[in-house]
């Protein structure tokens, strides 16, 4: 069976592969990733805001109390050479090229101008055959428009795209008032693909002791629905590839993200309930579903039910709520 | 001295000079931490880890050991094995290493040690410098060299090395503590080859042929009986003999080799002079410049420095000194009380007249020589003293046994100086730097003259006053800058630059006594350059007008927090002290600093460089020059450091010391025998806190948590009679109790606003909350300044109500925080963790116990000068607490064990014989008393007084001698109190010992898993996977189980305990523990700063430990097995959260991940295995420790 694919202008022999986690921080299970098939490795967001705070944080844990007390002008080893964030970051993609032989895409979230360029950098130099820019934002200060959250988006691609010359994708979320504008303008900087959708931490509350408790419960199908609309939305109509990620957990699942147009099929929650090997078993799975209804390609049903060719489009747009909300009245 | 040969020149402190020379020409180093010489065996552990070569191009092995002796054991291995070794030490290290000292000068070893001489302790520990440690090991056979300054102490190390491989005979290569170990100079420094030259290979390979080998095997260490031994020992003397000359001859190489020339005795100034000093240490240099001023003046003076000392040279010595000399004054920086004089004063006085005696005296009469002591712990020797002990060498009969630095009113030992006399000239520019421990002010100083030194051509030095006191600590830096070499082993007195890092140092010491007529002031401080002279002092302002000072302000505070430093302002403060001292171009200083940040801080990450170079370029913009009014405007005066109903001894000795005047106080003031009155701590308001805790009562549960985890006892809770408010003062806070302990009385929590030190533990710790607004708890931190004035009544006021009866109060958590702790305002790190378990001992057992307290952070912060923490109840009783050494805690606390049952046997013995005159009935309740509670012991008290008026009445001997043992008869409370360093490395002997000995003491151990006072190195409590000195990649091997060891005995209470993860099981185990009628371990986890977090998150952090299985809560009580139940109980629930999160809040673990991701993870992995193991072992002990199961057993069920 013909599973190959291209995205981000790779030629993929399928469209399976890990979305960023940390599940490649081990060498050990980037190996059994390929193994399993993956057809690219992803590796987890490296986050400047966690960087930032990671740096100041030691420097205050340790300094505060250097050259304070006569018996002790320090309470940690002084010349301890740390590999910051970055450091061990670009490391583990060099180490991830010299293992694999499939494309590493390497994962960025910024928070300043300089910081995406500089770490865009860094990765394309370490050897990342692409990007993914995990514009991860909670637009919650009043005083910022949607259009100046966009506007920033697309600052932030059009910068890190001129520094580069490798693919960049960009992940998003879904929270933006009109998506499918915004899509086509990141499409217009020239991003290379669009990854849908990054899941957030989702704070929960601790009624008893009132407290804010942050959460990041694993995936389950149900929430591919809103990536298959949105990919049924976008396909066709984007020079940019796209991939699905969040809720992929059967080969159901990757079929019908790929018939909504995904290019790629990211999971996580999958293996990390499952194992790396999971990736190869849907593979399986997928090739014996298409064999038994007799397609002969993957390229043959990619977009097969995407906003423009899929029977009724408008169940991808309004009419979807309102026949589930027919359907359950009767 | 040579010309500076480029590329040499470093600008280091003592101990990196010297450890640097030690390590390159050494494979094997073996030491353990003891102040001031610990920072010698971290930089070669920190080399070592590095793979930074030796001479031979090999790494080094560095090995810290469980104390000063197994550091000495090892080395004595090492040098019998044939490797060249080292180690390095000071005061009580040093002794512990004795006995070792002669077995390695016996067998005639080649080796070399360093030490930073320190005080040894006797009626007091000093971590400060003299030689009374050197001095002790006279009779060891080494040989003692001395060094003066940081650019000697390099050279004589390796001198010192190379000249023991030839004589054989052992050296103690010694420099001040301090003044030279931490003093930063610009020195040339010695390279590999310079090192390699002075080395000879043929004398190393001699080494190694002597070594013990089974090869070609000898025996050493031979048992000799009166037939043999005094021979044998004579065998070694043509090595002592030679000894002088062979060093002589390796400092004549090493003179050929760089051009800086030493001798056994090196003599300065006139060569015809009639009055010399001898003496040996930095105060030669003090005395060396000195000479040179007084001979400029046309005095014919000299100075003699000792470097050899061991083994004396009296040929050597009587050819140092001029022929002409009239009068000698050998001044020794240790005192030998009893003895005819000091050490060298002694072997002076027979050297002269030995020569005299044997016809080899150059002198044309014999000279008078008189003795006198300087300089003890680090006492201040200056110029105006040296010059004062010439004045008494000219005198017609200068004072024999004199002493000076000091004023003795008692024995009248003390020359006069003259105050104001100072001789340092203007082309040395001197600038000193009052900073706050922690806002980085001696890091920029240090990286200042790293500048000035190795940028500019110029000499350079730095002295560094660091503080006692770990909350709030002050540090005053002492630079100089001069075209030529710095003799000045002293501190600066008349500065022209004087800068102010912390605006309330204003208010407590007098900051501008340093500053010289006509110098620059620079003050932090939030007030802009219109507002800043209205807001200081009125003698501040005199001051500045007197002098005629410049004045600079800055709000290096705000800017610092605009630029997420937090509180550091080192960078700020250094751009404006260079933007204005003139020191450098400012251009080209600018520059400087911003490449040092580069280099300082890169390790640090992008981030907080780039920080740091905003600060410099924003502080120029923020800095502010004064205009200074020509007349004095401020009404305000500055407050007395203690308040007028403050006790007499508190006001003419404490507030002095306070003040920073305590050189000042005169030998009559002190106590004879190191004997201190106890709760001076309270006189002391410090105002550390920028925010303090505002107690809310509408939200308040009143659980006491608050009280319960304050490290300073500075929040407190009380219940009292209702009729009791009517004095309060109108914004005192009160709220009715509410259980039903005690029905009708009204609560209160309040805080001390002078005494907190703003951690947020009790704010962190608070559970009540606004149910509307959460965010908002029972307590909330607000603004200190603002509520000091309002608040301090209210403290006044809460502290004169009634305490509750301890006869009443039930022993639960909240009950027990209503008891009045008896250890208060310590100088204990903010959020310290081992605090609020000496609190809660106080509260529970403070009127009966008795405390041997651990040299370590404890020690400190229990019993630091000038003020004590510990104090007393109302009725005078409180914890009777003292501190012997690191090592024999367990031992000191057993023999105050001892001693009490012995004085309770013979009180019983005394009152069974005089039952008939005392009142039998009387009699019998005394000695059968029932003291197992509170009521129990007060009652017994009052026996205990009804007893003392019948005695008195007896006038008997027997009736004299129960009437002072009578006490002995109300139960006390032994305590043994440490940190992990005592408990599991250097006491763990006498720990076990004294465990095994059955006696009821309570050991507390204070496991911060790490030394934490010598500054975070590894003990064997350190865990796996933490980053510490000497396990610099992370430990690799599991913490010792020391709870485990003790309950392997059976009869030895054992409980494993975190306040802030189950305080209930703390205080059951408290209560426990003490009512055991055998020896109880408490292992107490105490979050510390060496940890590296925010200690505000200290309680959650224990939450997580006991909860991930990283800290097991247990007790291991032997009573249960009488009741058919297993000894030992798990209290901690079954390991439920991640080990991981826990160890990633803390620095120690993340530094680990920080330096190479995988081998966290593997090390996070063994750690999770190790936890499940561990939690396994405790589980199958709890089960089958149940005498049920152990029946089972026997029986083949």
């Amino acid at each position: 069976m013909d599973l190959s694919t291209t995205y981000l202008g790779f030629q993929l022999p399928h469209p399976l592969m890990p979305g960023a986690s940390p599940l490649v921080d081990d060498l050990d299970m980037v190996k059994r990733l390929e193994d399993a098939g993956a057809s690219a490795i992803v590796l987890h967001s490296l986050f400047e805001e966690q960087i930032a705070c990671e740096q100041a944080r030691t420097a205050y844990d340790i300094d505060t109390y250097v050259e304070s007390f006569a018996e002790a002008t320090s309470y940690f080893p002084c010349r301890v050479h740390f590999a910051w964030g970055p450091d061990q970051y670009l490391e583990q993609i060099r180490r991830i090229k010299e293992a694999v032989a499939v494309p590493v895409i390497g994962s960025l979230n910024g928070t300043t101008a300089a910081g995406w360029l500089n770490y865009a950098r860094r990765m394309q130099q370490a050897g990342a055959d692409a990007l993914e820019l995990n514009l991860y934002v909670i637009a919650a200060d009043p005083a910022e428009s949607g259009e100046a959250v966009e506007r920033r988006a697309l600052e932030i691609v059009r910068t890190v795209k001129q520094a580069v010359t490798i693919p960049v994708a960009v992940k998003l979320s879904p929270f933006f008032c009109s998506f499918a504008h915004f899509a086509h303008q990141l499409d217009e900087v020239g991003v290379n693909g669009l990854v849908l959708f990054n899941r957030f931490y989702q704070p929960d509350l601790d009624v008893e002791n009132l407290e804010v408790v942050p959460k990041l419960n694993l995936s389950d199908s149900s929430e591919l629905l809103l990536r298959l609309r949105w990919t049924a939305i976008l396909s066709g109509r984007l020079r940019a590839s796209l991939a699905v990620t969040g809720g992929v957990h059967t080969a159901q699942d990757a079929i019908k993200a790929v018939m909504t147009g995904a290019h790629a099929v990211q999971l996580v929650s999958a293996l990390l309930q499952h194992g790396p090997e999971r990736l190869n078993t849907i593979r399986e799975e997928m090739v014996r579903w298409m064999e038994e209804h007799e397609y002969h390609s993957l390229r043959q049903m990619q977009g097969s039910m995407n906003l423009t060719r899929c029977p009724d489009p408008a169940a991808f747009e309004r009419a979807n709520y309102m026949r589930v909300l027919q359907n359950w009245r009767s | 001295m040579s010309a500076l040969a480029p590329g040499h020149i470093r600008t280091v402190d003592g101990n990196e000079a010297v450890a640097s020379v030690a390590y390159r020409t050494n494979e094997v180093i073996a030491i353990y931490p003891i102040t001031p010489a610990s920072p010698m065996g971290e930089w070669a552990d920190e080399w070592s880890a590095h793979g930074r070569l030796n001479i031979w191009g090999t790494v080094p092995v560095i090995t810290e050991m469980q104390s000063e002796g197994g550091a000495a054991g090892a080395l004595h291995g090492a040098l019998q094995a044939g490797s060249l070794a080292t180690t390095f030490t000071a005061s009580q290290g040093l002794l512990l290493m004795m006995p070792t000292l002669f077995k390695i000068a016996g067998e005639l070893t080649s080796f070399c040690m360093h030490v930073a001489s320190r005080t040894v302790a006797t009626h007091a520990l000093s971590i400060f410098g003299d030689h009374s440690d050197v001095m002790a090991c006279r009779t060891t056979g080494f040989a003692l060299l001395a060094s003066s300054s940081v650019q000697e102490a390099q050279d004589l190390a390796c001198i010192a090395q190379a000249a023991t491989l030839q004589a054989r005979v052992p050296f103690l290569h010694f420099f001040d503590g301090f003044r030279t170990s931490h003093e930063v100079a610009r020195i040339e420094e010695l390279t590999d080859g310079e090192l390699r030259a002075m080395i000879d290979d043929e004398l190393v390979a001699a080494h190694r042929r002597r070594a013990l080998t089974p090869d070609h095997p000898v025996l050493r260490g031979t048992a000799q009986n009166p037939d043999a031994f005094f021979q044998a020992r004579e065998a070694c003397n043509l090595f002592y003999e030679r000894c002088p000359g062979i060093l002589q001859d390796t400092m004549d190489r090493f003179a050929g080799l760089t051009g800086r020339r030493y001798h056994l005795f090196d003599y300065a100034g006139h060569p015809e002079a009639d009055r010399v000093i001898v003496l040996m240490g930095s105060g030669a240099e003090t005395v060396h410049e000195t000479v040179e001023w007084l001979m400029a003046r046309g005095e014919r003076v000299g100075v003699a420095k000792v470097h050899l000392y061991r083994p004396f040279s009296l040929s050597d010595f009587v050819r140092a000194l001029p022929p002409t000399v009239r009068a000698i004054a050998v001044m020794d920086r240790t005192k030998e009380p009893g003895a005819l004089g000091e050490p060298l004063y002694l072997d002076v006085v027979a050297a002269l007249a030995e020569a005299q005696m044997t016809g080899r005296s150059p002198f044309r009469q014999i000279p008078r020589v008189i003795g006198g002591r300087y300089g003890l712990s680090s006492k201040e020797f200056n110029p105006a003293m040296v010059k004062a002990v010439f004045a008494e060498l000219a005198s017609a009969s200068p004072k024999q046994h004199f002493t000076v630095g000091i004023v003795d009113d008692v024995t009248h030992t003390s020359l006069p100086i003259e105050p104001d006399f100072d001789i340092e000239p203007d082309d040395v520019r001197r600038a000193v730097f009052f900073g706050l421990g922690s806002d980085g002010t001696v890091s920029a100083n240090k990286s200042s003259i790293k500048i000035i030194g190795e940028e500019t051509g110029r000499w350079v030095q730095g002295y560094f006053v660091y503080d006692s006191r770990k909350a709030g600590a002050m540090t005053i830096s002492h630079l100089r800058v001069a075209p030529y070499p710095i003799r000045s082993a002293y501190l600066i007195r008349q500065a022209h630059f004087v800068a102010c890092h912390h605006l309330e140092f204003l208010e407590r010491y007098d900051v501008l006594a340093y500053a010289a007529p006509g110098a620059v002031f620079l003050l932090n401080a939030p007030h802009g350059p219109e507002a800043l002279w209205d807001a200081l002092p009125r003698e501040v302002q005199q001051q500045i007008l007197d002098k005629r000072l410049a004045v600079y302000v800055i709000d290096a505070d705000r800017l610092a927090k605009e630029l997420g430093l937090g509180g550091r302002i080192n960078t700020i403060m250094q751009a404006c002290f260079f933007a204005i001292s003139e020191v450098l171009p400012r251009d080209e200083a600018l520059s400087q600093i911003k490449e040092a940040s580069r280099k300082i801080y890169g390790k640090r990450g992008d981030e907080i460089v780039n920080k740091n170079l905003a600060a410099v370029e924003a502080a120029l913009d923020r800095l502010w020059k004064v205009a200074v009014p020509d007349r004095v405007t401020a009404t305000r005066t500055l407050p007395p450091l203690v308040p007028d109903e403050a006790p007499d001894f508190v006001k003419k000795v404490t507030a002095v010391m306070l003040a920073g005047k305590g050189d000042w106080l005169p030998v009559s003031a002190f106590p004879v025998d190191g004997t201190w009155p106890l709760g001076t701590a309270r006189w002391e308001k410090r105002n550390l806190a920028d925010n303090i805790p505002v107690w809310d009562p509408a939200i308040c549960i009143q659980c006491n948590k608050c009280a319960m985890v304050c490290p300073h006892a500075a929040i407190r809770a009380k219940v009292y009679a209702p009729a009791l408010l009517r004095t309060a003062p109108q914004t005192f806070k009160a709220m009715d109790f509410k259980g039903r302990e005690f029905p009708g009385l009204k609560y209160t929590v309040q805080v001390a606003p002078e005494d907190c030190t703003g951690c947020h533990l009790c704010v962190m710790v608070c559970p009540a909350k606004d149910k509307s607004n959460p965010k908002h708890k029972a307590l909330e931190m607000q603004l200190q300044r603002s509520l000091r004035d309002v608040q301090r009544p209210n403290y006044a006021f809460f502290l004169q109500l009634p305490e509750a009866d301890r006869t009443v109060v039930k022993q639960d958590v909240k009950s027990v925080q209503f008891l009045e702790p008896l250890f208060e305002y310590s100088s204990a790190c903010p959020g310290c963790g081992e605090t609020p378990y000496i609190k809660l001992l106080t509260q529970l057992f403070g009127d009966r116990a008795l405390i041997a307290n651990a040299t370590g952070c404890s020690s400190i912060y229990g019993g630091n000068l000038p003020t004590t923490p510990y104090t007393t109840n109302r009725d005078g009783r409180g914890p009777a607490w003292s501190n012997s050494l690191f090592e024999d805690n367990a031992e000191f606390g057993f023999g105050f064990r001892l001693a009490i049952d012995k004085q309770r046997e013979e009180a019983r013995e005394l009152l069974a014989r005089l039952g008939a005159q005392i009142g039998n009935t009387l009699v019998g309740e005394l000695l059968h008393a029932d003291q197992g509670s509170e009521a129990g012991i007060a009652a017994q008290r009052q026996r205990v007084a009804v007893l003392r008026q019948k005695l008195a009445s007896l006038q008997t001997v027997e009736s004299h001698r129960l009437g002072l043992l009578a006490d002995a008869l109300v139960r006390k409370s032994v305590w043994i109190v440490g940190g992990d360093g005592w408990a599991y490395d250097i006491g763990y002997g006498g720990l076990d010992h004294v465990l095994a000995m059955g006696r009821d003491v309570n050991l507390l151990v204070l496991d911060t898993e790490v030394y934490s006072n010598t500054g975070g190195q590894q003990s064997k409590a350190t865990p796996l996977g933490a980053a510490t000195k000497f396990a610099v990649a992370g430990k690799a091997l599991p913490k010792k189980d020391l709870g485990l060891l003790a309950m392997t005995y059976g009869h030895v209470y054992v409980a494993r305990i975190a306040f802030g993860a189950m305080d209930t099981q703390t205080v059951r185990a408290f209560l426990e523990a003490e009512s055991y009628p055998g020896p109880s371990l408490l292992i107490a986890y105490s979050p510390c700063i060496a940890h590296g977090y925010d200690l505000a998150f200290g309680v959650e952090q224990q939450k997580l430990a006991a909860d991930s299985g990283y800290w097991p809560l247990y007790r291991f009580d032997p009573r249960r097995l009488a009741h058919g139940e297993s000894p030992l109980m798990l209290d901690s629930p079954h390991p439920k959260s991640d080990l991981a999160q826990y160890m990633r809040n803390e620095t120690r673990f993340r530094m680990v991940e920080q330096q190479d991701g995988e081998r966290f993870r593997a090390l996070l992995a063994e750690a999770k295995q190790e936890v499940a193991k561990r939690w396994a072992l405790y589980e199958h002990l709890a089960r089958f420790m149940a005498p049920s199961h152990i029946q089972g057993e026997r029986s083949g069920t």
